[in-house]
């Protein structure tokens, strides 16, 4: 898919744990501004593997090797330094990781604290209302913000990661299956929230959950054993795939 | 069909299980028995002065015992050579083994780490009786004297494996996911590690510390090359000091002296025995 001006690209993107398997192939494709992208796909076809090379957490393990290039805003981002690309390129995992030690004040703050960037009193209140107010965690949490993070339910947890990450103001926001662990009701908050996010910030999820991806999403890439099959808008490729293989996925012919 | 004999494998069954439950049992004797007959002779020595007191002189000691008292004085020297030499040896070994331990677990697969390792393993099985006359070598030669600050190294190569190893169990058992998030949010590696890690692993590390800690307390022979002992309470860290296992072992070889080495084997014991509950209990806690 074209854009005028893409806030991501993706050019030729390979991943490799081993020398003899790519899980990752030549992945080329451009990210919208302002939009939410799904990455569908079974289980080991490379979707979560793909997200994590662009905030370059594959350099945390010296044995995975990447190639082809990731532009953020035009900026290749192997050129960069990783600190940089993680600040403007977010992330929120899987299983919600609040920082166990720290309380849900101190969770939003992390990022800060992180980047040994010292913040006045009033800046952190405004920074941890502002953020737990666009995750829709404010009313829960303002009477125990001194609480630590784990002390909240899972689906509060998750967005009080999502409200960590949107603290640093990034550009991208990845999201590595980030309802695969909540209940449903959770996840339909957190879905909702996301739909709201999007003004602010360019959304780029991991689902294994194709309604979900159907419900939220404005783009969609879908993916088999490493390789980008199929890159297009939500509604047109639920409606109308273009490959075998995604038309076997989406109805469930292959899993 | 061949019958089987349910009744018969049923009771060689209930016969292993009593057996595995009677040698389990057995196990707890020795501590049991240890602790009482340390109680039951040690007992009586304790009061106020047996801990604010230095050791008494020989004579003094035979005084009392032949009027039939108490040996006056106590063990004050011991504790205070113990805690001076364990405390020193602890600020130098938390710091390296902490930093040891992370470098171990984040590096595990390389050659070096693993060198290290295999270094440390082996440090933890060197005999302390070795570790005592090396370090006699190397710094009661050189210094011209016996002194805490000898003793202190001995102890310190002792609790370095112990708190290294602890650490790096620690740092492994974390969630690789901790680590991922806070380097996600463009924290330096250095900052994930103080702001993030090490407090989450402040549990098991302190639970390590202890134990190293409850481990060295009871060392005597690494002190009669290095501390060498002492009977006055003395503060000054350039002099032979006295630590409680030491004293044990002097009130042995003084007739005179003979009935101090109960209670003062009472306090070690149980020193020794509450930092281990404590740490039993403190891991338990963090490990919820």
């Amino acid at each position: 898919m074209e854009f005028v001006k893409p806030v991501l690209e993706f050019d030729k993107v390979c991943v490799s744990y081993t020398k003899q398997t790519m899980a990752v192939k030549y992945v080329s494709a451009a990210i919208e501004r302002n939009s939410i992208t799904a990455i569908m796909g079974p289980s080991g076809c490379g979707k979560s593997t793909l997200l994590r090379a662009a905030n370059l957490m594959h350099n945390l393990y010296p044995n995975i090797h990447v190639n082809g290039d990731i532009l953020l805003n035009g900026e290749n981002i192997f050129q960069m330094h990783p600190i940089d690309v993680r600040r403007r390129i977010g992330m929120v995992f899987q299983r919600p990781a609040p920082f166990p030690t720290m309380s849900i004040y101190e969770n939003v703050l992390a990022g800060f604290t992180l980047n040994g960037i010292n913040l006045s009193k009033s800046e952190k209140e405004e920074v941890v209302e502002n953020c737990l107010k666009s995750v829709s965690l404010w009313n829960e949490v303002k009477d125990v913000l001194n609480k630590k993070g784990t002390f909240l339910s899972g689906g509060q947890q998750q967005r009080l990661c999502i409200a960590r990450a949107l603290a640093l103001k990034p550009e991208v926001l990845l999201m590595d299956e980030p309802t695969s662990a909540l209940d449903p009701i959770a996840s339909k908050h957190i879905e909702e929230l996301l739909l709201q996010l999007k003004k602010d910030v360019t959304i780029l999820i991991v689902t294994h959950n194709m309604g979900q991806a159907r419900r939220i999403s404005d783009h969609s890439m879908f993916m088999y054993l490493g390789e980008l099959v199929e890159y297009d808008n939500t509604l047109k490729m639920f409606e109308n795939p273009f490959d075998e293989r995604t038309k076997a996925y989406l109805t469930g012919k292959m899993g | 069909m061949k019958k089987i004999y349910i009744k018969h494998r049923l009771l060689k069954d209930k016969l292993l299980f009593v057996m595995v439950s009677l040698l389990s049992a057995l196990t707890a004797v020795p501590l049991l028995a240890i602790l009482g007959e340390v109680l039951i002779k040690g007992y009586d020595q304790f009061s106020w002065a047996f801990f604010t007191e230095p050791t008494p002189t020989a004579y003094k000691a035979m005084k009392a015992v032949a009027a039939g008292e108490l040996i006056p004085g106590g063990i004050a020297n011991g504790i205070v050579g113990t805690l001076i030499m364990l405390g020193m040896a602890s600020l130098f070994a938390l710091p390296i083994g902490i930093m040891c331990g992370i470098y171990l677990a984040e590096n595990s697969k390389k050659k070096f780490a693993y060198i290290v390792s295999y270094i440390t393993d082996l440090l933890q099985g060197t005999p302390s009786v070795i570790i005592g006359i090396v370090t006699y070598i190397w710094v009661v030669v050189p210094m011209k004297g016996y002194s805490a600050i000898a003793g202190s190294v001995a102890l310190f190569i002792m609790m370095l494996p112990l708190i290294i190893r602890s650490t790096e169990e620690t740092m492994k058992i974390l969630p690789s996911s901790l680590k991922e998030a806070g380097l996600a949010l463009g924290g330096n590696y250095m900052r994930v590690v103080t702001k993030v890690q090490l407090p989450a692993a402040f549990g098991g590390i302190f639970t390590g510390t202890l134990l190293a800690i409850s481990r060295v307390i009871g060392e005597t022979a690494p002190l009669m090359f290095t501390a060498l002992g002492c009977s006055i309470i003395r503060w000054d860290i350039d002099k032979p000091i006295s630590a409680v296992p030491l004293l044990i072992w002097e009130f042995f070889n003084d007739p005179n002296l003979q009935d101090l080495i109960w209670g003062a084997s009472l306090f070690l014991l149980v020193f020794v025995l509450t930092l281990n509950l404590t740490a039993k209990k403190l891991a338990k806690k963090w490990n919820s």
